[in-house]
């Protein structure tokens, strides 16, 4: 349900209306692209070439047709000069987005590599109900699959809620469920995250500095997430709490139930995403029909951020971000009052679908051209590498396979997204190489390079 | 095994190539792709090469000391053979991409010449060839542990260090030449790389005598550096300039 989505550019004066990503820009302002425009009239003569050379030309129709329409052809030249840019420029946001997916990587896999408390098992979340720990093959996988079964119907349900909520403008609603969503990662998580971490390396810390740094990385984050904030701290805050929730699911969902669970989120992404009656299409459709922005406290956005002053906006289209991790709240309130093993157990029982908020991502109107990367990818791309990493028998090559793997699917699908200028699920190409990379390296190459390592032989 | 062990080999081993990187493919997103791309490439290679191995070790039978070491050594000709039939094929795909970029460009030339993608693409499959030998080792180098406590030799951790270094330089070289000779359609250059590649791998086989390992590697590696230089263009005029600190007169010739 992750989506990416590439804008055409956008003037100042298209921010503040909100059109949609698809108009297509002729002014001046769009110098933002430091390259430099070219005379209307030179990019008219590439229109001509990329007309015989591209196939993309498509794209640019629609764009043509959702500005204004007087001048035309200065559209359509100005949007091949944009085709252009886009791939020209398609290298430089894919390494953009290259560098916070490593970066959430690389946070998962040392957290999991150093504190054991996130590969111990302590239970399991309510949403994934059926153990692993039978005797035969079949019925562990019978439970595997009924578990994904149970979790992406949780999903769908969270997805069509948000959807309908949506649609009948309780923002209100969505709002302050939002809100206590990510009050809870960025407090309750955190403040797990930082104990065992302090376990870990046999530091102690006082009570009054751990309020003291809670207090005030939570109170921080808060604000730059939800309000305004410079942008790499954004994106900062973004990146850590994507890397808190990929190690909450690490930690509980058990082994096979993870990889089918993968599996089949990428399947429904890709559902949910491109097919017409698919949710999240619906949904970003309905943005767009009010021209709205949609989430952009759940969206990794790698462009110059124009959301930064465009609070009012925003709180609509947050207030809809934070109503999935609300409803993770609710289920966690009723269910506060069995007994858990352990007090952590409490919070790990209420994040789990973050995902349908995440999923909707996408349209990013007011921002120069960039891409947008749900935060739901940045956690089930980080869940792979940290399960790759905790699971394949110490060995780091797994773990490396499965980064490579992960970031040339995201380079695929970003070039896909060139390609077809409208919102992509980025979750089935990535998910499916690290699958495949996973448990061919695990399986095959494991033994080749160990025997080869025996010997010190080299290929 | 402490830290200045892990420390000292990962330098050793990844030092050079992480500077490449770091002066000439990190500023440029294309290279970036182009070098992860061709990370990508080797390490497909080397999945195909493990599957062939796994499948011929299953259907033997794994008492059979000699049958073991023949299929092993089959796997390694086999896999050295198909990364260098996916060179090739990367250089394809990224001819292809030369031909779109080109397309879609402003002035008719596209950003990056084959010869910068030769460079980019071989330091790629460099550096992941280097990792997948290298990192299991240096995270064991980080625990505790004698090497050679057995009777092997005591040298393992730094011999492995350096052999990746070259490794990592060999595949780079490897590549521009290989390029250039696609280019140019002349096969011995393709050819030249291939066996070399077979003799590099092949030396291995003399390990623990790690003279007869390293020091071929460390020669044919200069050698294919030297050879490298001059398709890219160097003379020995501006390599004596430039180690003297000055400024040539003449760029040097681009690259045939």
């Amino acid at each position: 349900m992750m989506i990416t989505f590439m804008n055409s550019s956008d003037s100042e004066e298209e921010a503040c209306n909100e059109r949609t990503s698809l108009i297509s820009v002729e002014s001046p302002p769009a110098a933002s692209y430091q390259d430099g425009l070219q005379a209307p009239e030179a990019a008219e003569t590439q229109t001509y070439r990329k007309r015989r050379t591209g196939g993309s030309c498509s794209p640019s129709d629609a764009d043509g047709g959702n500005s204004d329409s007087g001048i035309p052809v200065r559209d359509i030249a100005v949007d091949n000069k944009e085709e252009e840019l886009t791939l020209k420029y398609g290298a430089k946001h894919v390494i953009m987005l290259f560098v916070p997916v490593t970066l959430c990587m690389i946070v998962v896999v040392a957290t999991i590599k150093s504190v054991r408390f996130y590969t111990e098992k302590n239970g399991q979340l309510i949403y994934t109900p059926f153990s692993e720990d039978t005797p035969s093959v079949g019925q562990r996988l019978l439970n595997s699959v009924l578990n994904t079964i149970i979790m992406i119907s949780v999903i769908i349900v969270m997805t069509v809620f948000l959807v309908v909520l949506y649609k009948y403008r309780c923002y209100k609603f969505i709002h302050g469920w939002l809100i206590l969503s990510s009050l809870m990662l960025l407090f309750l998580f955190t403040y797990i995250y930082l104990g065992e971490v302090l376990k870990t390396y046999n530091v102690a810390m006082d009570y009054l500095t751990l309020f003291f740094v809670i207090w005030n990385f939570g109170a921080v984050g808060m604000i730059c997430i939800h309000w305004k904030g410079p942008l790499h701290l954004q994106q900062a805050y973004l990146i850590m709490i994507s890397a808190l929730m990929a190690l909450v699911f690490i930690k509980y969902l058990p082994e096979w139930s993870a990889w089918v669970i993968l599996g089949a989120i990428s399947i429904y992404d890709l559902i949910a995403v491109l097919c017409p009656r698919g949710p999240l299409r619906m949904l970003v459709e309905t943005a767009q029909e009010r021209n709205e922005p949609i989430f952009p406290a759940l969206i990794y956005s790698s462009a110059m951020v124009w959301t930064v002053g465009m609070a009012k906006q925003d709180a609509a289209s947050r207030s809809l971000t934070q109503q999935t991790w609300d409803s993770a709240e609710d289920v966690r309130e009723i269910h506060d009052n069995s007994a858990y093993v352990e007090s952590e157990i409490s919070e790990a029982r209420s994040p789990a679908p973050t995902h349908p908020a995440t999923s909707l991502l996408e349209d990013l109107e007011e921002e120069e051209r960039g891409v947008k990367l749900g935060l739901g990818d940045f956690i089930f791309y980080s869940v792979l590498v940290g399960k790759a990493a905790a699971t394949a028998s110490g060995d780091w090559n797994t773990t490396l396979a499965c980064f490579v793997a992960i970031l040339i699917g995201l380079c695929l699908t970003l070039l896909l997204l060139a390609v077809f200028k409208k919102a992509l699920p980025a979750l089935p190409i990535s998910i499916t190489f690290g699958l495949v990379f996973y448990f061919s390296t695990d399986n095959l190459v494991r033994p080749f390079m160990d025997t080869l390592a025996s010997h010190q032989l080299y290929i | 095994m402490t830290l200045a062990v892990f420390f000292g080999c990962t330098f050793i081993a990844f030092g050079p190539a992480l500077g490449l990187c770091l002066f000439t493919v990190v500023r440029d997103p294309l290279r970036i792709i182009i070098l992860i791309a061709g990370a990508f490439f080797w390490l497909v290679s080397l999945l195909l090469s493990s599957l062939v191995w796994f499948i011929a070790v299953k259907a033997s039978d794994p008492g059979d000391e000699p049958l073991q070491k023949g299929l092993l050594i089959f796997g390694v000709l086999f896999s050295v053979l198909l990364q260098e039939a996916f060179r090739f094929l990367y250089y394809k795909l990224l001819r292809k991409a030369i031909e779109g970029l080109v397309a879609l460009s402003e002035d008719g030339c596209s950003p990056i010449s084959i010869q910068q993608m030769a460079y980019v693409a071989g330091l790629g499959f460099g550096l992941m060839s280097g990792a997948f030998s290298m990192i299991n080792l240096l995270a064991d180098a980080l625990g505790p542990g004698t090497v050679g406590i057995h009777g092997d030799s005591q040298l393992y951790f730094l011999t492995s260090a350096f052999m990746t270094m070259v490794m990592i330089f060999l595949h780079t070289f490897w590549g521009i030449l290989f390029f250039h000779g696609c280019e140019t359609q002349r096969w011995w250059e393709m050819v030249a790389v291939i066996f070399t590649h077979l003799i590099v791998s092949g030396s291995t086989f003399w390990n623990p005598l790690y003279v007869g390992s390293l020091v071929p590697s460390y020669l044919l590696m200069f050698a294919t550096a030297a050879w490298a230089y001059v398709l890219s263009g160097g003379c020995t005029r501006n390599l004596l300039r430039s180690l003297q600190g000055q400024q040539s007169e003449t760029s040097p010739q681009p690259g045939s």
